[in-house]
């Protein structure tokens, strides 16, 4: 209470000192100097030129029935909303059975809520773990069925945002932990794991994830044993870990050379075990120091997820053109699904990385560097 | 810390490959033929809502699951993009291949795969604008053509194209729905695949089908069929002759719906086909009635066709070369004796 | 050095392995189908390229295309990044919020969906080809693409874009996916570039800025002479690793069309049915880049360390 009058006091206070006025703001912010304020009416200008013809496009001209014909007769004066009314399902579900559609979104609500969850520091730690792992069987149950009355479906006909979301979580939890151990190998003491994990990382990190993707996918199976084989779902699953890993183990391996020698040394000479002192010392100390570059990757594996479209999957980005360029009524209409879906991504890509800027306020844990 | 490196060693150099079981007792005993499919062409194999899958590609499966399972019904199907498709088969992921698949020399010889025998008679073609103006492929001089990679498609354009000393442009795609996006939208003045693809485009794809043409000439052959993996000769007699068997019941007029009758039927042919004199079924290591099954489960060629592309279905191919031989066709089975 | 032997042992030992689980399946292996023909045309490409040329020439067309798409947009990634990035430190609230929202929405879209949208606004909104917009002299935009003159043909000097039947015909072509590949991979990655250059400089120290403006730099110099060599230091290691994912992320031009080394690659296997030889050479192909780009950016930190000290 003491607290907030104190507050109030000084935010009254610095009112009356400073007084800024409206002109005072203006002139700092707008016109502090000729090029400013050339900047601040060149932008102006700009925005009154285009800002009416935009917002014309976007609400005023546009067409929200789901009505091709009324689409076609604005010319693309206005944008046609109606596609994303008549198409959501297919968008949001792919090729899902239509009747069944209902498990996916129950899935993605379930596994949404458990990351929001998270995020938002909701529930204790124990509960967490436990709603995590109740959460992810609970998502591949109710997406591939054949238990509880539920029919099964194939993960063929999986697609859609449950698809991104769970090629996305699934990649950035499990590599999680191979990160961790490859970074360790990296810096090990034993010439042949830290060679073999330096060259993992090298090596993947030096090509394309769409390379990734197609050895995942169209190379694995050959070398496999013969007679043995693996959902193509859970192959590219596999691709996106290993990549997404290779680069998260840099980060946790920045982390872990962050942490000052005299740790080490502290840990021994409290007479710490080497795993001892990595478990309580220097782990949560580096993990601490990395998790706003490890939000990072995990936008990066968000956005990623959308490369798997090029091997043949109908994840967000896919579905949205196994919706739209397969009929001739709708198909000039894919603009507004890529705006659709890009608003989609957008949220999520953009709730992460503030997620990640508050940690670093609330921690305050230093930048790390890039 | 020596033995964990010689350990980490041993693992990597543990990956050699296993020796393959007989491919017919595999589909006995996990009671399921695994068939790879396209992932989809309307007639020949798509999954409708349901994820039931159908088409022309698909009832091949169909009837080689009837005659070795005595049920249609216990089919894994994996849908294969074009470069799935054949690592799919070679790995053993698929006991057979039953995707629009041309038999080429290469293909045949060096991928460790067999064809087995030719369900349907394509060749590519060409589907233009009308305004264009153009009437055969010679005019397209300069043209830029849309094209899906994966397919013979792009190769025997190449080929035809510099036989005729003609230059052209190919526009690759990735996506048949790309390919198909960026020819309506006018990106290319031509558009090119097998043409019993090209007349489901033009009626299903084209925002006004009146608008599009597809060009006479045909500029390769494009026959597809059923591939197996290579060094299994029984599993690659038994996908033969089934096809050979939905050709012969045409050939004798045996039909879904006669079925039982035939079975009564005192010639010779009709009662080995379907074994109620000679057991043709024990040289193939399956029952006494296996051609029967197919055909119960599918029909005869004919009625299979019929009902995927020809007049039944929304594609309305012609039989032009899928007729039987003596009704002006090429599809001649050898005798089931 | 070391690790480049072991990246090419790893590889070896990789290729060996599923040579020998295809060599027991009879499935043919081995390189020997770069030297035959490729058979396939490729749609436009720098270095000269015929059906009947061989595969291992058709891939290097392939690489020619990726590096033709991806030097210019290094290079325009890197004036747009670097001025959004300035922009981002200007006192002008208007200007600093628009290049804060450009970062945030270019960052927060995945680059596949910006190129699938560049590419439909390109191909769906300029005229057919027949009907293609003169914009100069002998200068047509369409569907088909920006055609220009170029040098060579066999007229003259320039060789001059016409109308042909339905097509345009002669000069040079910048294709639909040409464009939409280099507009996307630029704009995306110029937010990247925005971002190391605004942290590069916001790391120096407050003093620096402070000091110049009080000897009476004006802002332009300050940048110029005080922020930028400085920074230059710590932006030039992330910004070449920018760059380099730029190179990488032009892969998905397989998605749109345009023949770069991944898609001649990918065709090549769809004509050879070689797998494991295809995206083998697309790896090592990058691989190769990877390094070289790392040497680079080496050689690049030493020299403007020198630079800096010279400054």
């Amino acid at each position: 209470m003491a607290q907030r009058l104190a507050g109030a006091t000084q935010r009254a206070l610095g009112a009356t000192l400073m007084k800024p006025t409206t002109r005072d703001w203006l002139r700092r912010n707008l016109f502090s100097n000729a090029f400013s304020s050339v900047t601040t009416l060149a932008l102006l200008a700009a925005a009154l030129w285009w800002l009416p013809g935009l917002i014309d496009w976007l609400l005023l001209q546009a067409v929200f029935r789901p009505d091709a014909a009324a689409c076609e007769a604005v010319h693309h004066a206005g944008a046609c909303w109606g596609v994303v009314a008549e198409k959501y399902r297919v968008i949001l579900f792919g090729r899902y059975p239509y009747e069944q559609q209902w498990r996916p979104l129950l899935a993605t609500v379930l596994l949404l809520s458990v990351i929001l969850a998270s995020g938002l520091r909701l529930l204790p730690r124990n509960a967490l773990l436990a709603a995590w792992t109740l959460a992810l069987p609970g998502f591949l149950l109710l997406m591939g069925g054949g238990w509880f009355g539920l029919g099964r479906v194939g993960s063929d006909q999986w697609g859609g945002l449950p698809l991104t979301l769970l090629l996305a979580t699934l990649g950035m939890l499990l590599a999680l932990p191979l990160a961790l151990l490859v970074a360790l190998g990296r810096l090990s003491g034993l010439p042949l794991l830290r060679g073999l994990c330096t060259l993992y990382v090298e090596l993947v990190r030096g090509v394309p994830l769409i390379s990734v993707l197609f050895l995942a996918s169209f190379l694995f199976p050959i070398i496999l044993p013969q007679g043995y084989s693996i959902d193509v779902l859970l192959r590219v699953q596999a691709g996106i870990v290993l990549f997404a890993a290779a680069y998260l183990s840099e980060t946790i391996r920045g982390g872990l050379q962050g942490v000052p020698a005299g740790q080490h040394d502290a840990a021994a000479a409290l007479g710490l075990g080497r795993w001892q002192a990595l478990r309580w010392i220097i782990l949560p100390q580096a993990l601490r120091a990395v998790v706003p570059s490890m939000m990072n990757s995990a936008v990066s594996i968000f956005k990623d997820t959308s490369l798997v479209t090029v091997v043949s999957m109908y994840e967000l980005t896919g579905a949205l053109s196994l919706a739209l360029a397969g009929d001739a009524e709708w198909r000039s209409f894919h603009l507004e699904g890529y705006l659709f879906i890009g608003l989609i991504y957008w949220i999520g890509c953009y709730s992460m990385s503030r997620f990640s800027r508050g940690l670093e306020r609330a921690d305050g844990i230093p930048r790390a560097a890039a | 810390m020596r033995t964990f490196q010689i350990a980490v060693l041993l693992l990597l150099f543990h990956l050699t490959p296993a020796h393959a079981g007989k491919t017919l007792d595999q589909v006995r005993q996990r009671a399921q033929l695994v068939c790879g499919v396209s992932t989809g062409v309307i007639g020949f194999s798509s999954a409708d809502s349901q994820g039931r899958w159908n088409g022309f590609d698909v009832d091949v499966c169909r009837a080689i699951a009837a005659a070795v399972l005595n049920d249609a019904d216990k089919i894994k199907y994996v849908p294969l993009n074009a470069q799935q498709r054949f690592t799919a088969l070679q790995s053993g992921e698929v006991d057979l291949l039953s995707r629009n698949t041309t038999w080429t020399l290469t293909r045949d010889a060096s991928l460790g795969l067999h064809f087995t025998a030719i369900t349907y008679y394509d060749g590519q073609g060409f589907l233009v604008p009308k305004k264009l103006r153009i009437t055969s492929a010679k005019q397209l001089k300069n043209a830029e053509i849309c094209v899906q990679s994966g397919t013979t498609t792009e190769k025997n354009l190449g080929d035809w194209f510099k036989a005729q000393g003609i230059k052209v442009k190919p526009v690759v795609f990735e996506k048949f729905e790309a390919s198909i996006k960026a020819f309506f939208s006018g990106r290319c003045q031509a558009y090119t695949t097998d043409a019993s693809a090209l007349a489901f485009i033009r009626s299903k794809e084209a925002p006004q089908p009146d608008d599009y043409v597809v060009l006479p000439e045909l500029i390769s052959k494009e026959p597809l069929g059923p591939v197996v993996r290579r060094g299994d000769d029984e599993w690659f007699a038994i996908v033969k002759w089934v096809v050979f068997a939905l050709i012969e019941a045409e050939e004798y007029g045996i039909t879904q719906a006669n079925l039982e009758q035939m079975k009564a039927s005192t010639d010779p042919a009709i009662q080995r086909l379907l074994g109620t004199a000679e057991d043709s079924g024990k040289l193939l290591g399956l029952e006494r009635d296996w051609a029967a099954r197919a055909i119960k489960a599918v029909g005869n060629y004919g009625e299979m066709f019929q009902r995927n592309v020809g007049s039944g279905s929304p594609l309305k191919l012609p039989r032009a070369l899928n007729a039987l031989w003596n009704k002006g066709g090429l599809l001649y089975a050898p005798p089931i004796r | 050095m070391l690790l480049a032997a072991a990246l090419v042992a790893a590889l070896w030992w990789l290729l060996d392995v599923t040579a020998a689980n295809m060599a027991e399946r009879g499935i043919r292996s081995g390189f020997d189908f770069l030297r035959e023909p490729a058979g396939f045309a490729i749609g436009e490409s720098l270095l000269p390229f015929d059906s009947t040329d061989s595969a291992l020439w058709a891939l290097a067309a392939g690489l020619a295309n990726t590096l033709r798409v991806a030097l210019p947009a290094i290079l325009a990634s890197t004036l747009l990044g670097t001025l959004i990035g300035l922009g981002r430190l200007s006192p002008n609230l208007l200007l600093r919020g628009l290049c804060a929202g450009y970062v945030e929405t270019l960052r927060n879209v995945p680059l596949l969906l910006q190129l699938l949208a560049w590419y439909f606004v390109v191909t769906d909104l300029l005229p057919l080809a027949s009907e293609a917009l003169q914009v100069a002299p002998h200068v047509f935009l369409s569907k088909s693409g920006l055609a220009i003159p170029w040098l060579g043909g066999d007229a003259g000097v320039f060789d001059l874009p016409l109308r042909g039947e339905m097509n345009i015909v002669g000069g040079a072509t910048l294709t639909p996916e040409f464009l939409a590949l280099f507009l996307g991979l630029s704009l995306y990655t110029a937010a990247y570039v925005a971002e190391t250059v605004r942290a590069g400089i916001q790391a120096l120290p407050r003093g620096q800025s402070d000091a110049a403006l009080a000897l009476g730099l004006t802002r332009v110099q300050l940048f110029r002479l005080v922020l930028l060599p400085q920074a230059l230091r710590s932006i030039i290691p992330p910004l070449t690793n920018q760059h380099l994912s730029l190179t990488k992320n032009a892969s998905l031009a397989v998605a749109i069309g345009y023949p770069d080394l991944v898609s001649v690659a990918n065709t090549t296997l769809n004509q050879t049915g070689r797998a494991a030889e295809c995206i083998a050479l697309i790896m090592a192909v990058y691989l190769i880049l990877s390094l070289l780009t790392a040497w680079l950016s080496a050689w690049l930190e030493r020299r403007s360390g020198r630079w800096a000290q010279r400054s």
